[in-house]
């Protein structure tokens, strides 16, 4: 079978010049990165402004606790008390950002792309547990979900309990990061042309596999951006988690609680410990997503 | 006929998109559909392809109404404007899609892909994500993707406006060999004329949610059925009234009309001329040099004339009071187009005009 060439591949002498395509595009990129000029400027003030917000304090905190030395510090990171902490405040934190992912995939769904009364004040909803004071969200919260609450009443019957519980750490802070996913997917999926969903349909796929294989690649950077960051508001969290965890050494005591009691005792080197250790496990996990986010916009950067 | 469609409507809210849209093509045929921007050409593609909804008619491919067919359903191959490509999947998955839907076993799909890109000249570049090629790889890719499932229609939206203008006319013949060669049916959308009379067997003039005339590019060149038809193909200028011209006087159709440049034929003193009464005084506007001739503006009884004048004649020049003969031109009667032809010049026995 004879084939036709087409255009770019008739004239043979562009052929071999894939390779400098390539420079070609190099170049493009690099000078796509100078949009703004004067790196030098910018970085400097980049690499200022990280200093004085992150690395500043953060050295303070390493600084406090090495008064502790060595072994006093191991005792107080690895207390089987504060044990327990660390593990209630990254399970907890773990399932309220998993489950804002799901949630937050099908509420910026709903919200981009259905029209219906109250939209917008749906819409404005979404922000309210950032602007509510976490303390105002945790008491609200526990007087729904104990067992004189509308909530926590109507379950008690069946033998479930929310309030001081890890159901109810959950709870809290589920409510105090669910903007996080809304937001950064929200977006995404509004700047998403419909063309790609309207181009799978027509080569047959069914709705249920163009979401899964071509609206879900789009998102998952904005869903992993979202986990990372609700994750990490979680893991912080103490204002509304407080009220409705009923804070039960191994139970349901969280680390920051840990740490505020530490510093109420004046035991600063003890509290900056415990900080320390969860701010390198979440510097890890944060790292973490970091990595698997930019393998997965790989492909579209090139 | 393999495409129908019957009287549709289509409304954007108050807007009417689509007006008593009705026409037809036949297998095979490589169709374009050609109109200025926001005539309705991509509405009514999108209603063939199902991915927009008619208020009212009936569309039919191939006999059987497709109203309420799915829109993967319709046995339809779609090249969006922009390719749509899938940008998270690579050259071979954004091919294979179409395939791996209708659950092909893998070395099926395997050996439809390679052929597929052996036939748009894209071998070795299976692993490339759609960032990393040139617009007209992009398209070729969008050409296969929608290709891959064997459609019986192939639809495509402005498939080169994307595209550079030097690669563009490369690439247009490319994809009209291709698709003669493949004799799939399909249709275009284009708002370039040029575009269209060079790749399609037929055109379809759209305008204002219309449809205007369907015929040959020949055709429409040469009998255009309605003024906008005449306007819009081919090069013409309009006449606010025709009637005033030497052997048109006793015309009954309207009053306006438009000529082409080959109806108009400029003679300088020297010349012998056979139709004393039907040549008009006319003055040289303005002269272009075109290369292979010149582009001269005759105003001919306050009405403007652009023509053709041969290098080989005698110079003029703008200002140059010369003589011209109309012998034909479109005349408009509401929203229709005739060709009339200049009445003295039959009267005189002057015979066939193409010898003038
Ligand atoms: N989804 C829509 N909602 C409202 N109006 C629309 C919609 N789609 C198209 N229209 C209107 O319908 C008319 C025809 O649009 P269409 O896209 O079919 O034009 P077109 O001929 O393809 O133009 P172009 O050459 O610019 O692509 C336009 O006036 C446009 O504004
Ligand atoms: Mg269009």
């Amino acid at each position: 079978m004879k084939r036709l060439l087409p255009p770019d591949a008739a004239s043979g002498a562009r052929r071999p010049s894939r390779h400098f395509e390539d420079t070609g595009e190099t170049m493009r990129r690099k000078a796509g990165s100078r949009i703004i000029p004067g790196f030098g400027v910018s970085l400097g003030i980049t690499m200022t402004f990280i200093s004085m917000i992150v690395l500043i304090p953060m050295s303070f905190l390493a600084l406090q606790t090495s008064s502790l030395g060595w072994s006093g510090f191991w005792s107080a990171a690895l207390d089987p008390r504060v044990l327990a902490g660390y593990e209630v405040s990254f399970l907890c934190s773990l399932t309220a950002a998993l489950i804002n992912c799901l949630f937050g995939v099908i509420l910026a769904w709903v919200l981009t792309r259905y029209k219906f009364p109250g939209r917008r004040i749906m819409d404005g909803l979404i922000e309210l547990p950032f602007a509510l004071p976490t303390a105002v969200a945790g008491i609200a919260l526990t007087a729904i979900c104990s067992d004189k609450g509308w909530i926590g009443g109507a379950l008690a019957p069946l033998d479930i309990k929310l309030a001081y519980t890890r159901a109810g750490i959950v709870i809290a802070l589920t409510f105090i990061t669910l903007p996080f996913t809304v937001r950064t997917i929200q977006p995404v999926l509004e700047r998403l042309d419909r063309v790609y969903e309207e181009a799978g349909l027509m080569l047959g796929a069914s709705r249920e596999r163009v979401f899964r294989k071509i609206i879900f690649p789009e998102i998952t950077p904005a869903i992993l951006t979202g986990f990372g960051l609700a994750f990490a508001r979680g893991l912080g969290e103490y204002g509304s988690v407080v009220f409705i965890a009923g804070n039960m050494p191994f139970k349901t005591e969280i680390a920051p609680l840990l740490i505020m009691s530490k510093l109420e005792q004046f035991n600063y080197g003890e509290a900056t410990a415990v900080a320390l250790v969860m701010l390198l496990v979440s510097s890890v996990v944060m790292f973490f997503i970091n990595c698997v986010q930019s393998r997965a916009s790989s492909f579209i950067k090139e | 006929m393999y495409v129908e469609l019957e009287n549709i409507n289509k409304y954007f809210k108050e807007f009417q998109a689509a007006r008593d849209i009705s026409f037809n093509i036949r297998q095979g045929i490589l169709a374009a559909l050609l109109g200025p921007s926001g005539s309705g050409k991509t509405t009514i593609l999108r209603m063939i392809a199902g991915l927009e909804h008619p208020d009212s008619g009936d569309i039919f491919i191939d006999g059987t109404r497709v109203n309420e067919v799915e829109a993967g359903r319709r046995g339809i191959g779609f090249v969006f404007q922009n390719y749509a490509l899938f940008r998270y999947m690579n050259v071979f998955d954004n091919i294979a899609f179409g395939l791996s839907v209708k659950k092909e076993r893998p070395a099926a799909i395997k050996s439809r892909v390679s052929e597929l890109l052996e036939l748009i000249g894209m071998e070795g570049m299976e692993k490339r994500y759609p960032a990393q090629l040139s617009g007209g790889q992009k398209q070729r890719e969008a050409f296969a993707r929608a290709l891959a499932p064997n459609p019986k229609l192939l639809l495509l939206d402005e498939p080169f406006a994307a595209i550079d203008a030097k690669v563009r006319r490369e690439l247009r013949i490319w994809l009209r060999d291709m698709i003669r060669r493949l004799g799939i049916t399909s249709i275009f959308v284009t708002h370039d004329q040029d575009e269209a009379i060079e790749v399609a067997d037929e055109i379809i003039v759209a305008n204002n949610g219309r449809i205007e005339q369907k015929g040959s590019p020949e055709d429409l060149y040469k009998s255009p059925a309605t003024p906008f038809v005449a306007s819009f193909i081919g090069e013409s200028a309009l006449l606010e009234n025709y009637r005033v011209l030497k052997g048109f006087e006793s015309e009954t159709r309207g009053f306006s009309g438009a000529v082409r440049p080959e109806f108009v034929k400029i003679f300088t003193g020297e010349e012998t001329i056979q139709y004393e009464n039907s040549v008009e005084d006319a003055a040289v506007e303005r002269i272009a040099f075109r290369g292979a001739f010149l582009e001269v503006v005759l105003n001919i009884k306050g009405m403007t004339f652009p023509t053709r004048y041969s290098l080989e004649k005698t110079p003029i020049a703008a200002g140059d009071r010369v003589r011209a003969l109309v012998y034909r031109l479109y005349a408009f009667d509401g929203d229709r187009a005739f060709l009339l032809h200049n009445r003295n010049l039959d009267n005189s026995g002057a015979g066939n005009i193409y010898n003038i």
